[in-house]
């Protein structure tokens, strides 16, 4: 009884004009903490582990070689930033991710179009595609680099090749997706191929297509990263192979640190996209 | 009446309107499935029948017993195995534009809103936007729906969806509307409201539709005639005259004369062994 009315009063003051008492205003951030606990518990998470992180590293005295405590990673991220060294090669990598996205999301399109449109194409490619699939694309980045040579190119094949495939298979699943009440409509009147792919089959692919983009992206940045290990000239990954000789672990976590921003930041650029174009699909499917 | 009494009756009945030639027509249609095991269907036999122009017709009979198949048929979307079937003269040999089809589901697409989804046929077929645009608002204004040209169809119910697909149906002015089960997926009391709001749209759009129903009641309440399926191979084993004055309302359906109608249907039905 007594919660009842305590959460009453609190929905009551919640809908009242907010009087200028600072504990009034405290009951109303006390009741809407109460329906979104996850407000509170998401950072909270963050703080305990690095808080934790912190601890541990200080109280067992861990070597920074091995394991630099967050706080160092702070001032390796900090004197990395202001000297501007982190932001050139953050730059160069962003540059190879996106080109190589652009490319093979270009590329996996088209030839997803053809694939799943065109039976003899299908039949002729697809099998190929599906064996190809299963190599380990990253093992030919030494090869790309011998072929193409130390520069960004080599970086944005890579990046290209690594995502390809997941948006390929994507495209032609979501070419191949629509109901067959649509197709159905659209035969009956008389549609052409044409009229019925771009009125009814693409738009249908596109919650398939930006599944595909979003695996994509990532995927991009992993052929990046990789590339600049195998052998480059500057970019994130050159750096981090730098620091690794140079035995500066904490700038490494720093790196890691601009990598892992870098990656959010093109998820959710890729999501809002998705949400905008495919405006008409309520329940949002997560790609991974 | 018996099966054969019922089958004579309906072949004289179907060839002597008086009135000038069909709208559809079709002569001792049949259709053959084969599925994959290779297993011979056979899904129609012998289907003579002639709808006219401004006519209103329903068919109504057991699940599975083709009823869709010949509506299908008639769209151009199946191949026929046997017969010969006309729409206003000329063979049905495919899809044809002077066909306007409801489906059991809306089957709008989601990406366009309703005037766009109404106008669906228009840009299919390549037809004059600003003619058709106008028909469409009229349309729309004539099923209710004035004022939601620019609702996607998540934003409407199922009813109303219903109505967009109706709408789209004719707005490219078909000779003939077909209507597979189209309130099938609604619920009983949306589904009388849309009867009403039917026979208001074919008085108003004066034209042929051929409505599939497996609802005895419905199919007696919208139509001229009503025609009566055999379960597979599914034949035409009766033919009704619905005689009620127009606008009808609801109210039809408490008259002895709508009972016996429907008595007389599900005897027929139960007498060709569907009902069992």
């Amino acid at each position: 009884m007594n919660e009842v009315s305590s959460s009453e009063t609190v929905a009551r003051a919640a809908l009242e004009k907010p009087p200028a008492v600072p504990g009034a205003l405290f009951a109303r951030l006390f009741a809407r903490v109460r329906n979104r606990p996850e407000w509170v518990c998401l950072p909270l998470t963050l703080v305990l582990v690095i808080g934790g992180w912190e601890w541990y590293v200080a109280a067992y005295k861990v070597s920074t070689l091995i394991l630099p405590p967050p706080s160092h990673i702070l001032s390796a991220l900090h004197t990395g930033l202001a000297s501007g060294v982190y932001v050139k090669a953050l730059l160069v990598t962003l540059q190879a991710i996106l080109l190589g996205f652009l490319l093979s999301a270009s590329v996996a399109f088209i030839l997803g179009t053809l694939i799943s449109q065109v039976r003899l194409i299908e039949a002729t490619i697809y099998p190929y595609v599906v064996a190809l699939q299963t190599l380990p694309k990253i093992a030919i980045a030494p090869l790309i680099l011998v072929w193409v040579g130390l520069g960004i190119e080599s970086k944005i094949i890579i990046a290209a090749l690594v995502s390809f495939f997941p948006m390929l298979v994507n495209t032609i699943v979501g070419l191949k997706s629509a109901s067959a009440d649509k197709l159905e409509l659209m035969h009956a009147l008389t549609a052409s191929r044409i009229k019925t792919f771009f009125l009814v089959k693409l738009p249908e692919a596109l919650p398939y297509i930006f599944a595909g983009l979003q695996i994509g992206i990532v995927l991009a940045v992993l052929g990046a990263i990789v590339g600049e290990f195998v052998g480059a000239k500057a970019g994130l990954g050159y750096l981090i192979i730098q620091m690794n000789y140079t035995m500066d672990v904490a700038g490494m976590f720093a790196v890691l640190v601009i990598l892992g921003v870098m990656g959010v930041v093109l998820n959710v650029l890729i999501a809002v996209l998705r949400k905008r174009v495919i405006f008409w699909q309520r329940t949002d499917v997560s790609a991974i | 009446m018996n099966v054969v009494d019922g089958l004579a009756a309906g072949r004289q009945a179907f060839g002597t309107r008086p009135a000038g030639a069909p709208t559809i027509r079709c002569l001792g249609v049949s259709k053959v499935y084969e599925t994959i095991e290779g297993e011979r269907i056979h899904a129609l036999a012998d289907i003579d029948l002639a709808v006219h122009e401004g006519e209103f017709v329903s068919v109504v009979g057991p699940s599975g017993c083709g009823k869709s198949t010949l509506l299908r048929l008639l769209a151009g979307t199946l191949p026929k195995t046997a017969g010969e079937m006309f729409l206003r003269g000329s063979p049905i040999t495919g899809p044809r534009r002077d066909i306007g089809i409801v489906f059991q589901t809306a089957t709008l697409l989601p990406w366009r809103n309703v005037l766009q989804n109404t106008l669906l046929p228009v840009d299919v077929q390549g037809l004059d936007k600003t003619t058709y645009t106008a028909r469409a608002h009229n349309l729309l204004q004539m099923v209710g729906l004035a004022g939601f040209e620019r609702k996607y169809p998540f934003e409407l119910s199922g009813g109303m969806q219903q109505r967009v697909s109706i709408t789209r149906a004719l707005v490219h002015d078909p000779a003939v509307l077909l209507m597979d089960e189209p309130f099938g997926a609604l619920d009983a009391l949306t589904r009388e409201q849309m009867n009403l709001d039917l026979q208001r749209i074919w008085a108003a759009a004066r034209k042929t539709v051929f409505l599939i129903t497996h609802s005895i009641s419905e199919a007696v309440f919208l139509a001229d005639r009503v025609l009566v399926m055999s379960a597979r191979p599914g034949r035409i084993i009766a033919e009704l005259n619905v005689n009620f004055s127009r606008p009808r309302s609801l109210d039809v359906m408490g008259t002895p004369e709508f009972g016996r109608l429907v008595t007389q249907i599900r005897h027929d039905l139960a007498a060709s062994g569907a009902l069992d």
